[in-house]
């Protein structure tokens, strides 16, 4: 067994220092910050690993997604930091820990103890991707051969979509999100939000594209086009849909109506659900890719900009 | 020299160069005493340092897709570093519109 490398020690090092600062520190907008830059330490360690896809995916939806979360809930919490006035009992913070620790030793034990070598469907999905027509096995893998995941992930998202609405009270209803609005932003943001979208666009289609071939897809599209959405809503250059906006709604589930669509297609066509005619696979993957990355980014930004506030708190309409 | 032994040497130079101002623009962060001078620290090394990193690795890429490629990863950094910097910087202006003691101005 080789040594490894001083970078992947360097690396190792890291997060396991960031992860123990996010966990240590009491002020909630450092732990959020930490956590930001310990998802993207985690993406570098993916690539050292090879995987790309999941490399994005880290930095895309892991890092900065759920770290714009993370920093506005923080920036919403009432000034006198609750974690510091209201901090569980050492009770409290001693079963916490124990549940923690536990979970994760379970973890590590399900690692360590893997049989050797370990059960692997690899070489089955090699031997078999030809016949999808995409040359990336993380895509054939996610829309071909267990499309039925991918496909309850992305109606899981839609789900999400609607329990974050309900959480909407009664009068908002029909108004817009108000998550992300703030005061007028200052004009360095607006320009970036002017400049920046189109090639954010670009990039977008071009991770979708070579998805097929190359680590990318769908998610990894949906997750920039979403955060050029997002940019252009924080900037204020354009105020959010209403929830009630029937063609956004419409945008939200389309990619899962299409997903279905073909799929039953594929009941008749191809004999099972989810199957896809031969010689047609690739088209219908990249279609269903599509379809998908639009919905995907619509629920994304919109899970980002919160649940629907009254229209006299909305501000200045444009 | 070989053309191909001189572009290893340019790309070394370069890269290493450009380590230097990101290992420079680090210890500024952590040692300067101001939020100003400290983002100037750190735009100096995503501009100079990047920018002479992905000049380093330029002829290693045979591809003019994957020259624009880098160019365009240094283009954003600029634009994502000038951006963030301007940011910054306005968050510590007083609120009465006066501008700070130090790095106003239009840089």
């Amino acid at each position: 067994m080789s040594l490894p490398a001083p970078v992947d020690l360097g690396l190792a090092a890291l997060v396991l220092g960031l992860a123990g600062w996010v966990i240590t520190t009491s002020a909630t907008y450092r732990a959020a910050e930490g956590f930001v830059a310990y998802g993207l330490v985690l993406a570098l360690v993916w690539v050292r690993l090879g995987s790309v896809d999941v490399a994005l995916t880290e930095a895309a939806l892991g890092s900065g997604l759920t770290g714009l979360l993370l920093l506005r809930a923080a920036a919403r919490l009432p000034a006198d930091d609750p974690a510091e006035t209201t901090r569980p009992g050492p009770g409290v913070r001693v079963v916490a820990a124990v549940l923690c620790t536990a979970v994760a030793g379970a973890l590590a034990a399900v690692v360590l103890l893997l049989p050797e070598p370990a059960p692997s469907l690899a070489p089955a999905v090699a031997a078999n991707l030809s016949a999808t027509g995409v040359g990336n096995p993380v895509t054939g893998v996610l829309l071909a051969f267990r499309a039925v995941d991918t496909l309850g992930e992305s109606i899981v998202l839609v789900l999400a979509l609607v329990g974050l609405w309900s959480l909407a009270p009664d009068d908002a209803w029909g108004g817009r999100p108000g998550f992300l609005r703030g005061p007028a932003a200052a004009s360095p943001l607006r320009f970036l939000a002017q400049v920046l979208p189109p090639f954010g666009i670009l990039v977008g289609i071009h991770l979708l594209w070579i998805g097929a071939d190359h680590p990318g897809g769908k998610f990894q599209g949906a997750t920039v086009l979403a955060a050029m959405w997002v940019l252009v809503l924080v900037a204020g250059l354009r105020q959010p849909p209403r929830v009630t906006s029937r063609p956004m709604r419409g945008l939200a589930v389309f990619g899962s109506l299409v997903f279905v669509g073909i799929g039953t297609a594929g009941a008749w066509l191809a004999g099972a659900f989810l199957a896809y005619p031969e010689g047609l696979a690739k088209p219908l993957i990249l279609s269903i890719e599509t379809a998908l990355m639009l919905s995907v980014a619509v629920i994304l930004g919109l899970l980002l900009a919160g649940p629907p506030e009254p229209d006299d708190a909305a501000g200045v309409r444009s | 020299m070989s053309a191909v032994e001189i572009s290893t040497v340019f790309t070394v130079f370069a890269v290493s160069l450009g380590s230097l101002f990101f290992l420079a623009g680090t210890l500024g962060l952590l040692r300067l005493p101001d939020t100003l001078t400290r983002l100037h620290a750190l735009t100096k090394a995503d501009n100079l340092g990047l920018g002479l990193i992905v000049l380093g690795l330029l002829p290693q890429v045979s591809s003019p897709l994957g020259w624009i490629g880098l160019i365009a990863v240094w283009l954003l950094a600029l634009l994502a570093g000038a951006t963030v910097g301007q940011l910054l910087a306005g968050a510590l202006r007083p609120s009465d519109g006066t501008p700070p003691d130090r790095g106003g101005g239009s840089a």
